[in-house]
């Protein structure tokens, strides 16, 4: 017989029972799903377009009697209500040329606009001072003599004068930071030897003389370098008319916006991508890279993982195996899982006071009294900062390793009590390598969390800019005493205390985005090696 | 300390008025029996009857669990489980056990077998060679397995891995073998093959088997205890249990009336 709607068993509209549920569920999920996309398209799109070479306008407009012209590209377009009450659309223009205008950005009422045009003499010059300007090229001088625009040879010669102030630039970098940077460390322990006891003064004396010696000479040799470098120059005009010359040593790049090819675009986009990951900040963080805040921040997130490990899973281990499960212990398994909801500034503060003061203070005493009153390590620094997190960060850890300890089946571990192994051997030999993919989990939630953290490392160790990196070439190599820069801390630090927000916001979004990649990176690699334990432990032989 | 005998001991294992509680819920009640050497003991009973709880005092694996106290003793060989001077690991190496659910470690097979040599410090290859491929040929397992030896253990079947515990309980040379029900997890085939081996080791070995199948209990058993509510009903000869019980409980639980 077949059932029609009709009969008591039909399950339509309301009757259908949970149906309306299922949508509800399913539409929570889905705002979720969109709001971490948005986000994360936002920062990916403003992100990646920050490096995109943009053409260049130029506007003429006249504002009363005044006539300017003014070449840029637009940044923004906003609307503004004047004390009459008449409404303005306006646009925001990036001019460049900040030494001559005070200011980068220009706003212009769109109704003053007499004609825009996109003339292709136009230039984006990138230098180490006042920001990249906007002109058009007007001749160069080289030591040879003057070349003026337009000529057969200007763009070789361009090119020539570029490559000679990034050789130069780097050979400045090597003598000033490497060379002379040896010789004041030098100086700086013979002093230290002299004060704490002069062995033996005139060697001591002579030593200082070679190095005095070898100083000047180093000195001329760098201002040799800078002779040749002033002898060329890229003199251009601005789009009100006024010249300026560009000494070849402050020139880094000439990028014709507006008569490039869209592969050439994309070239410099790319070009300007790698400059981002690999130098050092300019121009108080708004201008360069980034590459000191990606090195921190990794150091720091991996040596915080190298700390927060061992503790964690011994914790552990000792909370889930050997504590005699009482009410003591589950006392203390509520501090660990509360440990986890304190404020990082608190762990900041305690970081401070406990680490840096205490046994960093402690440190400098027993071990570098020598250099007291300056500190070595009683100052916050990367060990410090990583310290800190792993504090923060342990909860974590013990959490997830206790519930992969408690995963691993009571049969398996009879069997090796069976077998005559002791408890300590059934941990080692059985539960833990059973448990290393939970515990890797865990770690791995340590240090998304660790590396996203900005507030406790600011009291504990992270600066604006920081002239070292944690590891270099520089005997011992590893200097883990050293304050580092975080990118975290980056982003706060352009979009929120930079002397130009407006010309830094490209680089926060930018920065934002290498944030996120980072973080995922480093998860990506911990979930790689965690899969791949797991099929070493679970399923294949070894 | 344990020594070997050559011929059967009838009181090998010496059960003497032995209780057993788990904190305030008394498990065991006053049960005295002797286990004889080289036979197989089966001990039946229904769910909750503590047959288990008794095996497993026969290797000290309730030591484990909080809140446990006995009364009575256990001998094996004449020397009590429970004397200070014994200790747990070493009484263990010689009480091997095999479980309920097959639970080979995650490890290749090579290492299950010799795992117990391992904990024990030995490591000489051509020893660990020798105890892999004897045991494995004791547990009726090598000819199927002696090609892939460094391959996991959790790629052999349910029967293989159970009969993969049973070399592992082996390979340390015990001289008990306590087997927890040890096909309730496996099919009637599997089931089959390891009652033959069963049959086969209790030559070298000592066997005490809890099984919830009467006729894996006459199959394979020389003698049967019942056991109920905690306490022992009837010990004695398997042919005589399953016949000619004395006890009307035990005539109800082998036909069937209550389980």
């Amino acid at each position: 017989m077949k059932l029609s709607n009709s009969t008591s068993f039909a399950t339509t509209g309301r009757s259908r029972n949970g149906e309306p549920w299922v949508w509800l569920t399913a539409a929570g999920l889905t705002f979720g799903v969109a709001m971490a996309l948005g986000l994360f398209l936002l920062i990916l799109i403003k992100g990646a377009s920050s490096f995109w070479p943009r053409r260049i306008d130029l506007f003429e407009i006249s504002a009363g009697p005044a006539a300017e012209k003014v070449a840029g590209y637009v940044t923004q377009e906003t609307q503004r209500r004047d004390t009459a009450g008449t409404l303005h659309k306006e646009i925001q223009v990036f001019r460049g040329n900040k030494e001559l205008n005070g200011e980068a950005f220009k706003f212009i009422d769109r109704s003053s606009i007499q004609s825009s045009s996109r003339p292709e003499a136009l230039l984006l010059v990138e230098r180490l001072e006042y920001g990249p300007a906007i002109v058009s090229a007007v001749a160069l001088q080289t030591p040879a003599g003057k070349i003026p625009a337009g000529s057969s040879e200007f763009e070789q010669s361009l090119e020539t004068i570029l490559d000679q102030g990034r050789v130069a630039r780097k050979k400045l970098l090597a003598i000033e930071r490497g060379k002379i940077g040896a010789i004041s460390r030098e100086l700086a322990s013979l002093a230290r030897l002299e004060k704490s006891g002069n062995p033996d003064p005139p060697a001591l004396a002579k030593r200082r003389g070679e190095l005095q010696a070898s100083f000047e000479i180093l000195q001329q040799e760098a201002a040799a370098i800078r002779k040749t470098l002033a002898e060329s120059s890229f003199t251009g005009i601005t789009a009100d008319g006024k010249e300026i010359t560009y000494p070849a040593g402050t020139l880094l790049d000439v990028f014709p916006s507006n008569r490039a090819g869209f592969f050439e675009r994309v070239g410099e986009m790319l070009l300007r991508m790698t400059r981002f990951l690999r130098e050092d900040p300019r121009e108080a963080n708004t201008e360069g890279g980034v590459f000191p805040a990606i090195f921190g921040t990794v150091t720091m997130t991996l040596v915080m993982s190298l700390f927060v490990t061992p503790f964690g899973v011994i914790a552990a281990i000792y909370l889930r195996e050997y504590a005699k499960q009482g009410a003591f212990v589950r006392m203390v398994r509520i501090c660990v899982n509360n440990l986890a909801g304190v404020p990082s500034i608190v762990f900041g503060v305690f970081g401070l006071a406990f680490f840096v003061y205490f046994v960093g203070g402690g440190v400098d005493r027993w071990f570098f009294a020598d250099q007291l009153p300056t500190p070595t390590y009683g100052t916050p620094g990367i060990l410090w900062a990583s310290l800190t997190l792993a504090l923060l960060t342990l909860p974590v850890v013990i959490v997830a390793t206790e519930e992969a300890i408690s995963a691993v089946p009571r049969g398996v571990r009879e069997a090796a009590l069976a077998c005559g192994a002791s408890k300590w051997q059934t941990i080692q030999r059985i539960v833990l390598p059973a448990s290393v993919p939970g515990i890797l989990t865990g770690i791995i939630l340590a240090m998304a969390r660790g590396a996203g953290e900005v507030a406790p490392l600011m009291l504990v160790g992270v600066v604006k800019l920081a002239p070292t990196l944690p590891i270099d070439g520089i005997a011992p190599f590893i200097h883990p005493e050293r304050k580092f820069m975080h990118l975290g801390f980056h982003i706060y630090d352009l979009g929120f205390q930079s002397p130009d927000a407006e010309a830094a916001k490209p680089i926060v979004y930018a920065t934002a985005l290498l944030l996120i990649v980072v973080v995922v990176g480093l998860n990506l690699t911990a979930i790689l090696i965690r899969n791949r334990l797991k099929k070493r432990f679970a399923v294949s032989s070894f | 300390m344990m020594t070997s005998h050559p011929l059967s001991r009838p009181d090998f294992i010496q059960v003497d008025h032995f209780s057993f509680h788990y904190g305030e819920k008394q498990a065991i009640f006053d049960i005295d029996m002797n286990i004889p050497e080289h036979q197989v003991t089966a001990l039946i009973g229904p769910s909750g009857c503590g047959k288990s709880t008794l095996l497993r005092n026969l290797n000290r694996m309730n030591d484990l669990i909080d809140g446990v106290r006995h009364e009575g003793d256990i001998r094996i060989g004449g020397i009590s489980l429970y004397d200070p001077s014994v200790e747990v690991i070493s009484l263990r190496k010689r009480v091997g056990m095999v479980f309920q659910k097959y639970n080979p470690f995650a490890k290749s097979i090579y290492e299950n077998v010799i795992f117990s040599l391992r904990v024990a410090g030995r490591s000489k290859k051509s020893e660990l060679d020798a105890t892999v491929e004897w045991a494995l040929k004791s547990a009726a397992l090598w000819d199927e397995v002696k090609d892939r030896l460094h391959d996991s253990a959790f790629g052999l079947s349910g029967g293989q891995q159970q009969r993969l515990c049973i070399a592992r309980a082996i390979a340390n040379q015990p001289e008990i073998l306590l087997m927890d029900e040890p096909c309730a997890a496996l099919d009637p085939l599997a089931t089959l093959k390891i009652e033959e081996l069963i049959l086969e080791l209790k030559h070298q070995f000592t066997i005490v088997i809890v099984t919830h199948n009467m006729e894996q209990a006459t199959r394979c058993s020389d003698r049967t205890a019942f056991l109920y509510m905690g306490k022992l009903v009837e010990f004695g000869h398997t042919m005589q249990i399953f016949e000619n019980p004395k006890h009307a409980e035990t005539e109800g639980y082998i036909s069937g009336r209550f389980s």
